[in-house]
């Protein structure tokens, strides 16, 4: 996730994890982590849940990058799916999640 | 080829949905996807967040995820027996670096015929196929995720940004330390290696994947993919499919 800034909406910050602010914490699936003051007037600070959440910050010239959780051990912290959305070529946002009920090959591949 | 595969058990109940990674962006994909007309939704992934979301470190590779989103097999080299005569030798004609690369190529294993009978037992048995994974498993499977693997994405990230915003030398450094923390991302490391071709490379560009003749001191990165697959050993670039 990129960021301009180490204070955002909550909403900016859940669409770029996944990991969604409740009140008892950083949620993903089953996991919460408190946050206590983490968040203030609808801003999250990201320096804060960072080090809770074990993410990763890197920074380059007013630019941040946050990076995955890495709390479990794990890449995937359940068999739970992760959400994924990304465009198609044509600019068209897509939701994994559009296709529960079917069976799901996520192939990856590049052009290189 | 998933096109056609998707064709015949999409209406079984399998959806495929291809991930293009690519820094570049739409138009690096476009001819592909175009070339393939594939009916099912296909996608371009300028930030790896497959690698983050679902630790897909090489391609092409496949994940599983059965209809109540619950993924039965997680990311691992995925591919389908050619529907064309695949050559066995290397074409003449090419210059060396691209015979060279063809010849380590051809020495890479993967089974593509079990891969697609393990995907059509699923699609036909679902849950009882033999090669569903239990939840535990397909966790452990996933790979590790330590501050090491997390920071990579994070450096890859920022790099694809500085990248696309123009601020190259800054961008190769933070490719570099992706490549450090996280040596074993072959996609980190051939996306970064694809971007900076000697000019020699010509049409291959995207394919060279290291320095030209003599041209060791300008490549920007530590390694290449011919001196990564020689040391490694092609047979050892994939892991085997296992149930």
């Amino acid at each position: 996730m990129i960021l301009k800034s180490l204070s955002v909406p909550v909403g900016e910050f859940e669409k770029g994890t996944g990991w969604a602010i409740k009140p008892e914490g950083a949620c993903l699936g089953e996991i919460c982590v408190p946050l206590s003051d983490a968040v203030t007037d609808g801003n999250v600070d990201v320096e804060i849940v960072a080090t809770r959440l074990g993410m990763p910050i890197v920074h380059h010239s007013g630019v941040w990058a946050l990076g995955p959780a890495s709390l479990s051990g794990h890449t995937l912290p359940s068999a739970v799916a992760p959400e994924l959305q990304l465009p198609d070529v044509n600019g068209n946002m897509f939701s994994l999640s559009s296709l529960r009920g079917q069976k799901v090959l996520i192939v990856s591949w590049a052009p290189y | 080829m998933w096109q056609a595969l998707r064709k015949e058990l999409h209406p079984l109940g399998l959806e495929i949905v291809t991930v293009g990674l690519e820094v570049l962006g739409t138009e690096a994909c476009r001819p592909f996807i175009e070339a393939a007309a594939p009916e099912h939704p296909s996608l371009v992934d300028v930030d790896h967040v497959m690698a983050s979301l679902f630790g897909v470190i090489n391609i092409p590779n496949g994940v599983w995820i059965n209809e109540e989103g619950v993924i039965v097999r997680p990311a691992e080299p995925a591919s389908l027996p050619s529907r064309q005569p695949r050559g066995t030798t290397v074409p003449d004609g090419l210059p060396q670096r691209m015979t060279d690369i063809m010849t380590e190529a051809m020495k890479i294993k993967f089974d593509p015929n079990a891969y697609e009978i393990a995907l059509r037992d699923w699609v036909k048995n679902g849950s009882s196929s033999e090669y569903v994974l239990s939840p535990d498993e397909v966790v452990t499977r996933s790979g590790k995720r330590d501050p090491s693997v997390g920071g990579a994405a994070a450096h890859f990230s920022l790099a694809q940004h500085l990248w696309n915003a123009g601020d190259k030398d800054a961008a190769i450094t933070h490719f570099r330390e992706a490549h450090r923390l996280q040596p074993e991302n072959f996609s980190y490391k051939r996306q970064a290696w694809s971007l900076v071709p000697p000019p020699e490379a010509g049409p291959f560009a995207r394919f060279w994947q290291g320095p030209g003749e003599g041209g060791q001191d300008e490549w920007p990165f530590e390694s290449d993919w011919l001196s990564e697959i020689r040391a490694m050993g092609p047979e050892n670039y994939y892991p085997t499919f296992t149930k």
